[in-house]
């Protein structure tokens, strides 16, 4: 137990995402099998962060914890002014829908729905009546250079494609942070140079803050600054550019 | 968009959807069936008229009564009016033609029972030919037999080749009144008998005697009964009702198997559904990992999972009830004139529809509960 919420706002000029002490171990039958062992840093607004490490290390264990689709055994994490950990399930699951965009790496798009009706999925959650929600969805798959595929189902587009509108589905809520868990990782180079550089236009061109794990260093060459995970330990931030 | 999704998941798998349905189409249609049965056999008790009560012999239906009884019955305190009738058990043709003939006191028997509607002339012809014969109108369509026909039946109670001229058509007052009877002069039977078998002669089957108060039959009827106490034909006097339910209840072990099967049927299909929506809800269990992530909660899940169940259940249900009509229709003619009344109820539509609309709840309830309770992370690993 900590003191009782010295600080529970950040200020607007702090960062966008604060981890502090972040602990998360897992029971397999007897063991006690420790993953992320007191972790601290923070990102900040606009930043494009690349998190690295051998299979293994906790990287998705740490990406999920940052997305709020899973919890921390102790330690505080605050995104947006939010402390993340006082949340009910059902805050929770509003503050997602609210807060964060999911990129997959197996894209995990509804097959029965079209690519259309798939990035138009999230705004179900919010009050927008049909129109609206259409028109959203048809601007957000033009952004990401789809917008002759709206009708497409996900089985007749390929894995670029596919990455591609679970993308414009991240996009489409205007989250405040954008999660990618190994987005490039099935597939072929060029795709996922394709949707490596469309990431990147996001940053650049509209600033949204995105976290993306890979342990393909050609794919954190996109990002503003690597963080090394090494067996649930931080070993450190290299910083590719200004 | 929520229903769009439903849909589509409905006809995702259409092998597996297809067979469910056909599956439920049958179980719905065999318990509409079974059910329909099962009413045809109490139709004849529930036509029956509770101020009406039935004197039979004490010792059994197949031991006559006295014609000297009528008298005594008639002067009983309540009784209205009285009339005779007996079972004939004639052949028509072959035994497989089983319907009901009775020989009653024809004006006063058709006095007491006001529900078989036949017209002021033929009623006339009927009274007036001592041969003549009135049968009911689902009879007459079974057998085609028109106003004027000579029908012969050959007797199995009373030996010998019978006559009759049909002289009525008679129609039922409403749905559950026995259409599927044939009623002669007891005179006509009585006089043969005099000529063939004297001794079985002047006798009688049953009285049915109508009583002016219903709310008194059970006093009325142990008036009866006490009027002929320690006399050779001891009598025993019940409503028409009791008296036809008396008669069911010798097949109620057949009636109850028939239920309960109708039941089964409805809980096997049950069980194989829930199986069938468990397998999808494991299958889809990365998606609606997904959806959660995504912000969908666990309400948003569980109705897409019903919502898939009871579409299926609908259809399935649907089908099921619009094919109970045609086939109880060819299920009734195969079996002429064995039920008098074969209807598919209302009460058994609502209780098809009301199998269906359960077995859609039930088999979705678990699969639908593990969706809600799916944890994210851990669903999200059942990819590939
Ligand atoms: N649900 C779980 N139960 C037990 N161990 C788990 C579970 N999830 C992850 N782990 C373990 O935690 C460690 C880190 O997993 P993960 O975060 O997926 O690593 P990475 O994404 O870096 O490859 C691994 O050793 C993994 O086996
Ligand atoms: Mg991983």
């Amino acid at each position: 137990m900590s003191a009782p919420a010295a600080s529970p706002v950040v200020p607007p000029a702090g960062p966008l995402v604060a981890l502090r002490d972040i602990v998360k171990t897992y029971r397999r039958g007897q063991q006690v099998v420790p993953v992320l062992s007191g972790i601290s840093f923070d990102i900040a607004a606009g930043e494009f962060l690349a998190l690295m490490g051998p299979s293994g290390s906790g990287k998705s264990t740490l990406l999920n914890l940052i997305a709020g689709i899973d919890r921390p055994d102790s330690g505080r994490l605050v995104v947006a002014g939010e402390d993340v950990g006082r949340l009910g399930e059902a805050e929770l699951a509003d503050w997602r829908a609210r807060h964060i965009g999911f990129i997959f790496q197996f894209y995990n798009l509804m097959p029965v729905l079209s690519a259309l009706e798939n990035v138009e999925l999230p705004l179900l959650l919010k009050d927008m009546g049909r129109r609206e929600r259409r028109e959203r969805a048809e601007l957000a798959l033009s952004m990401v250079g789809l917008a002759d595929r709206m009708t497409h189902a996900p089985s007749e587009l390929s894995g670029g494609q596919q990455q591609r509108v679970a993308i414009a589905r991240a996009l489409i809520t205007d989250p405040t942070l954008i999660v990618a868990d190994e987005p490039t990782g099935d597939l072929d180079r060029e795709s996922a140079d394709d949707v490596l550089r469309l990431m990147q236009r996001l940053n650049d061109e509209i600033g949204k803050t995105i976290v993306m794990v890979t342990h393909d260093s050609r794919a954190a060459g996109h990002a503003h600054a690597i963080m090394h995970l090494e067996k649930g330990v931080l070993s450190g931030r290299e910083e590719l550019r200004g | 968009m929520r229903l769009i999704l439903i849909l589509r998941n409905v006809f995702r798998h259409k092998l597996r959807t297809l067979l469910t349905v056909v599956g439920l189409t049958v179980a719905v249609l065999a318990f509409g069936l079974l059910s329909t049965v099962v009413e045809a056999w109490y139709a004849g008790a529930e036509g029956a008229s509770s101020a009406r009560l039935v004197v039979r012999n004490s010792i059994s239906l197949v031991f006559p009564l006295p014609l000297t009884y009528r008298q005594k019955i008639r002067q009983i305190d309540g009784v209205r009016a009285i009339s005779t009738a007996n079972w004939f058990g004639g052949i028509y043709k072959e035994p497989k033609n089983f319907f009901p003939q009775f020989a009653v006191d024809a004006a006063s028997y058709l006095d007491l029972y006001p529900e078989y509607v036949l017209s002021e002339a033929e009623r006339k012809a009927f009274l007036l030919d001592r041969k003549g014969a009135v049968v009911g109108s689902k009879l007459a369509a079974t057998y085609g037999f028109r106003i004027g026909d000579t029908v012969t039946l050959k007797g199995t109670i009373f030996p010998g080749q019978w006559e009759f001229v049909i002289r009525g058509i008679y129609s039922g007052r409403d749905a559950k009144t026995d259409v599927s009877q044939m009623l002669f002069h007891w005179d006509y039977l009585n006089e043969t008998l005099k000529a063939r078998s004297p001794r079985r002669a002047n006798t009688v089957g049953v009285y049915v005697v109508e009583v002016s108060d219903p709310a008194r039959v059970a006093e009325i009827s142990r008036a009866i009964d006490a009027e002929f106490r320690n006399s050779y034909a001891e009598t025993l006097t019940e409503t028409e009702k009791a008296f036809q339910l008396g008669f069911v209840s010798m097949t109620e072990a057949i009636v109850v198997a028939i239920r309960l099967v109708s039941y089964l049927v409805i809980f096997i299909i049950l069980a194989v559904m829930a199986n069938t929506m468990a397998m999808t809800v494991r299958e889809r269990t990365a998606e609606y990992a997904t959806l959660k992530a995504l912000g969908f909660g666990p309400a948003f899940i569980m109705g897409l999972i019903y919502g898939e169940a009871l579409a299926i259940a609908a259809l399935g249900g649907a089908l099921g009830i619009a094919l109970t009509f045609p086939l109880a229709e060819r299920f009734a003619s195969a079996m002429g004139s064995l039920f008098p009344v074969f209807v598919v109820s209302a009460q058994t539509l609502w209780l098809q529809a009301a199998c269906a609309l359960a077995v859609g709840l039930v088999s979705a309830l678990f699969p639908a509960r593990s969706a809600a309770r799916v944890r994210i992370v851990e669903g999200l690993r059942s990819v590939a």
